[in-house]
């Protein structure tokens, strides 16, 4: 379940990233969750919402508070792109593995730091990576 | 675009970072680092990373090439002030910093750059105390 809390923050610019951290940090806070949580979540936001810029031509996050049926709390990220798609999602979800100039930490880094992780591409239309992290 | 301030305290170049540095913002202080150790002749460099709540892959690695390309450049970086929450999650992002020295807060940084005797300002700040 989303609550009326949502936020939608296009990403297009470096600027752009940086409202996605924040908004991220805004409602994890609103969720609760202990402080090294929302360090987490808020820095796997980060390296996704570049990805989004850098590798999907940008696109849109959409930040929400959740809740899960036992009625914990939670905050869910979506990253969504129309850009060229990931052709071998296996080669890069591996530690290390970079197209470009990055250090390949990102995504395997995103995973390991958020409790579920979603992928969803089609090379030529785009990107969708949903993020949750809930409260202990 | 914001800049961060670089301030000079004889041979130490002081960086405190105090807001949300979006990545152009963050090659920027790179690169205006780079010009002032040559044109200050500085020795040391404290990145301050007391209010930084999150260090995500693109900062870390400002940090590592900093501290590399001062090496080149005859200075040592150190950085300060890291948060608990911080470290933990860098190393379940997987970014070690392997060669980035760190310092718990600016009075050990401090230190750490005139045990090395590498700079004159150190020592003297520390006798100050
Ligand atoms: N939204 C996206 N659209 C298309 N390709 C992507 C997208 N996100 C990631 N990729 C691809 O996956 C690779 C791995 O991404 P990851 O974030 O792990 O590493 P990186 O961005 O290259 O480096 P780092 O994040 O460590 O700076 C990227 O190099 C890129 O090829
Ligand atoms: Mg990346």
């Amino acid at each position: 379940m989303t609550t009326s809390d949502d936020v939608e923050i296009p990403i297009a610019t470096g600027d752009d990233v940086v409202r996605v951290r924040q908004a991220t940090r805004t409602a994890a806070g609103a969720a609760r969750l202990s402080l090294v949580d929302q360090t987490k979540v808020v820095t796997a936001a980060s390296e996704l919402a570049r990805n989004t810029l850098v590798y999907g031509g940008g696109g849109e996050a959409l930040v929400s508070q959740v809740t899960d049926e036992r009625g914990r709390a939670g905050v869910r990220i979506v990253f969504r792109d129309e850009g060229p798609g990931i052709a071998d999602v296996d080669l890069a979800l591996t530690d290390g593995w970079t197209s470009g100039q990055g250090l390949g930490l990102g995504l395997t880094g995103a995973r390991r730091l958020v409790d579920a992780f979603d992928l969803e591409t089609a090379v030529g239309q785009g990107t969708t990576i949903t993020v949750t992290k809930w409260r202990r | 675009m914001d800049r961060v301030p670089v301030l000079k305290i004889g041979d130490i170049l002081l960086v405190s970072i105090q807001i949300d540095l979006q990545d152009q913002s963050v090659l920027a202080l790179q690169e205006d680092l780079a010009e002032r150790i040559v044109s200050t002749g500085a020795r040391g460099v404290i990145i301050d990373i007391t209010a930084v709540e999150i260090v995500d892959s693109f900062i870390g690695r400002m940090f590592a090439t900093i501290a590399s390309m001062s090496r080149l450049l005859d200075a040592e970086t150190v950085v300060v002030g890291m948060r608990p929450a911080v470290a933990i999650t860098l190393v379940e992002l997987g970014l070690s910093l392997g060669g980035v020295r760190t310092a718990l807060d600016l009075e050990k940084g401090l230190a750490l750059l005139n045990a090395d005797g590498v700079s004159q300002t150190a020592r003297a700040l520390r006798d100050i105390r």
